[in-house]
């Protein structure tokens, strides 16, 4: 402390001297500075402060847990994608400031691959704008376009954040629920449904927007064209906004098609398309996201954008758009990592149903996306000792990972708080994990069933 | 639809000064933050998420560096948030504490961004502008010259003033606020109850051997204070886009919540690469070879260049105390670009659009400085940065 202080004197910070001040001074106007305090929170975030993550990843981040909770890949990167930041962060050029709607490069790339996905003309300035994250996106857009006196319908489960980012907007969420129509014995995310006659209910004059995720986080539903249609056509109708939460895009497993909500007649010009680089690379620590859409809605979440951070990371940025660059090249090439990485990940979902299934559990199995959810009542477990007034999953998830060390994510914190009980007996597993993890989750359920038997 | 599709909160808040009149900052080489990433492919877990409200080396060493500064302990978990920028960090802050009907306080010339922020989140700015004496004949005007009015200042504040915005040192004047200037805004804020909002971006640009001080560590004022502060400025890497606040936790705990509703995660390998310039430069403090030392030392001397080449040229230069931006007085130049009686844009404004046009050299007019009602009170002024001094100076500056 000594030294660094004496170094500081030599930059003329006198930590000594203040020390003295401030010690004599704050007995002087401690009493002023504690007593009138009016200072809270503002009320767009009123009850926003609590989030489940920060929990269980706390509790999961014990290395000795087995960690199939938070979505978050343990597998690497494609090689090309770690050199290109790698590459890009060497380049002194690319430590300053860039364009603030988005890179050059990145916008230019994304325009090329969603023109071709889309089949229309994506105009890189105009039509897209990059985010913090697919996350920074949605609330680019919930702020740009969502205000007190709207509804917006939630469809649930849901990704957590939709919520808070929609209470905080100001506006009122709707929710509706995905239900079970019982196919008789086979459990995919396709036996889980929206009613048409409960959608058509939930809109009226003051529904500005319906958030769409497709493929479905927990579920991992992948929503048909006939689906869409129904949604599509009550947006027309309504005028109402579509807000599609896409990031898993890629990640559709055979026999299903990702279909963009926007591409249907009449949605382009009423719909945002967002997706995530940290998702279709495997690198959710880039936090980079785009929003795409029409330039009249677009121009709205670019004020925003401005005035919140104004600019993204300039060399994540640039490794990302040479990232695309390569795979765009080659979209028509089975290696392209936009198809590579859902067989690899078909695998894994084969194998994690096996394991739960061989567990005596009954996984409801995903057309996409990396997650599993899984009927954990039938094993039984008994938890009415613990606090009755948590959901069963959230005190199941407990339990599971302080006595099996194992961890997942329950599902009924993605339901609004009347839809909690119907999905209170569900857990999500993320199976985009190395082989390693999956071997020692499959010890852990191989062994739970003898322990319990 | 027969109402706009775009929310109220957007009205007023779509302009933009930069989109007219853009540049880039810096190029100045940075410390050692390629080498995180260059060594990345050894540790593919900083691909991933880190922890949402700060990566932990990274907010473990700003903790220690600040503990140093202020002069007390702090909690690298509760005292310390990271954001996407020191923009982001100035966004959480007004979400967090201004509602509408609030008031906040703006000291003209401030970084355009404040303003903004403030009618975004509902509130409403109120501007009291920084005033310039002139200095005794013979001396250049100094950044020290321009100096709020006391009696001014204590007007501002009422029992609907939420909150104050300070920047010092300050863009674009480059003033760096003495501890009686500051210990007049101080009493202020404790008096009136009101939070600081101290944009330090630029604490480490300071010259002449003056001392940045740290407003939080006036009495009273820790506990209603948000420090900024910014990777990019601290090491010329404008483009990794990480900033932080440091507060107490009754702050930063509403700060948190906007953050975890907005954003919720920052890149994790530009937060590890700053993290490792941290530690090197606390270990080199105050050593010939720190950047901290280096950076300062290195910019003055373009400064005085930039003072003096502007001096030679007719222009009226405001030696900067702080930062790498310095104001020039242009009126001597009425016959090159003469005045325009009723025109809607500023005299500054139509100055910088000529000399970029007709001397390639690019500035920003003090004017985009000030809000909507005073851009006309100081608007013979233009701003240069003098980071990339060699580059555009000496190619450009024809006169």
């Amino acid at each position: 402390m000594l030294l660094a202080s004496r170094s500081f004197c030599c930059l003329g910070i006198r930590t000594y001297q203040l020390q003295t001040d401030l010690f004599s001074r704050s007995i002087k106007l401690s009493a002023s500075a504690t007593m009138a305090f009016r200072h809270k929170n503002t009320r767009r975030i009123e009850g926003l402060e609590s989030n489940m993550w920060v929990e269980f990843t706390k509790m999961a981040a014990d290395p000795s847990i087995v960690n199939l909770g938070q979505g978050f890949p343990d597998i690497s990167p494609p090689t090309y994608v770690k050199e290109e930041l790698a590459k890009a962060s060497a380049d002194d050029r690319l430590n300053q400031y860039t364009r603030g709607f988005g890179h050059p490069s990145l916008v230019e790339v994304l325009s090329q691959v969603y023109g071709r996905v889309c089949g229309r003309k994506v105009d890189p300035l105009t039509d897209i704008l990059v985010t913090v994250g697919a996350y920074g996106s949605l609330f680019s857009t919930i702020q740009a376009l969502i205000e007190e006196g709207d509804e917006v319908i939630i469809i649930e489960p849901f990704y957590d954040c939709y919520e808070p980012m929609v209470k905080m907007a100001g506006a009122k969420p709707v929710f509706i629920p995905l239900r079970y129509k019982n196919n008789g014995n086979s459990a995919s995310s396709a036996d889980w449904v929206l009613d048409p006659a409960e959608l058509a209910d939930k809109f009226n004059s003051k529904t500005k927007a319906i958030i769409l995720n497709t493929p479905h986080n927990p579920i991992g539903k992948v929503f048909t064209r006939e689906e869409l249609q129904v949604i599509a056509d009550l947006c027309i109708k309504h005028d109402t906004l579509c807000i599609s939460d896409e990031v898993y895009e890629w990640l559709v497993y055979k026999g299903n098609q990702h279909i963009k909500i926007a591409t249907l007649p009449g949605m382009w010009e009423r719909t945002i398309t967002i997706g995530s680089a940290g998702k279709t690379y495997s690198v959710t620590g880039w936090k980079l996201g785009w929003s795409i859409g029409p330039q009249n809605l677009i121009k709205h979440l670019q004020v925003v954008h401005q005035n919140m951070l104004y600019t993204c990371s300039t060399p994540l940025q640039e490794a990302l758009a040479q990232a695309f660059w390569i795979d765009y090249k080659r979209m028509d090439d089975p290696d392209c990592y936009f198809y590579s990485l859902s067989r690899e990940l078909e695998s894994k979902r084969d194998r994690m149903a096996r394991l739960l299934q061989d567990a005596g559990l009954k996984p409801v199995v995903p057309d996409g996306g990396y997650f599993m959810i899984v009927d954990v009542s039938t094993l039984n477990v008994d938890l009415s000792d613990v606090d009755a007034k948590q959901a069963y999953d959230y005190k199941f998830v407990k339990w599971m990972i302080t006595s099996k060390k194992l961890s997942a994510i329950p599902v009924s914190a993605f339901c609004g708080s009347e839809t909690k009980r119907q999905f209170e007996k569900y857990i999500r597993f993320c199976f985009i994990k190395k082989d390693s993890t999956l071997d020692a989750a499959e010890v852990i359920l191989k062994n739970w069933n003898k322990q319990t038997a | 639809m027969s109402r706009p599709v775009q929310s109220r909160r957007l009205e007023g808040v779509d302009k933009n000064i930069w989109v007219e009149f853009v540049k880039l900052a810096a190029t100045y080489s940075t410390v050692n933050l390629g080498q995180v990433t260059a060594l990345s492919g050894e540790n593919h877990m900083l691909h991933q998420y880190t922890r949402a409200f700060g990566h932990p080396p990274l907010v473990k060493i700003l903790a220690q560096l600040f503990e140093k500064l202020l002069g007390q302990e702090l909690d690298p978990m509760t005292n310390v948030m990271v954001t996407v920028g020191a923009y982001q960090a100035l966004f959480c802050c007004f979400q967090a504490f201004v509602d509408e009907g609030d008031e906040v306080i703006i000291i003209e010339p401030f970084f355009d961004c404040y303003e903004q922020m403030v009618t975004m989140a509902g509130g409403t700015p109120v501007f009291v502008p920084l005033r310039p004496k002139a200095p005794e004949n013979g001396k250049m005007m100094s950044s020290a010259d321009w100096k709020l009015d006391s009696a001014e200042l204590a007007s501002k504040f009422n029992e609907r003033t939420k909150a104050i915005v300070l920047n010092s040192p300050n863009n674009p004047l480059g003033k760096v606020f003495s501890r009686g200037e500051l210990e007049l805004i101080a009493d202020l804020c404790v008096k009136h109850d009101v939070l600081c909002i101290s944009d330090e971006v630029y604490e480490w640009l300071v010259y002449d051997g003056k001392e940045h001080i740290r407003i939080a560590s006036l009495p009273g004022m820790w506990d209603r204070t948000v420090i900024i502060g910014s990777a990019g400025k601290t090491f010329s890497a404008t483009g990794w886009k990480v900033g932080w606040t440091v507060g107490p936790n009754r702050l930063l705990q509403h700060i948190r919540t906007v953050h975890q509703n907005s954003v919720y995660h920052c890149a994790t390998a530009a937060q590890e690469a700053v993290a490792q310039g941290f530690q090197r430069e606390l270990m080199l403090y105050g050593k010939p070879d720190s950047y901290f030392v280096q950076l300062p030392k290195e910019l003055q001397k373009k400064r005085d260049w930039l003072v003096q080449s502007l001096d030679a040229a007719g222009m009226k230069p405001i030696i900067p105390e702080g930062t790498y931006f310095l104001l020039a007085d242009i009126s001597n130049f009425k016959s090159d670009v003469p005045d325009v009686p009723n025109s809607d844009e500023p005299y500054d404004s139509r100055f910088a659009k000529w000399m970029v046009k007709n001397k390639g050299l690019a500035a920003i007019p003090l004017s985009a400085f000030y809000c909507g009602a005073h851009k006309n009170n100081y608007s013979h002024f233009i701003r240069f940065c003098f980071v990339r001094l060699g580059v555009i100076i000496r190619g450009g500056l024809v006169v």
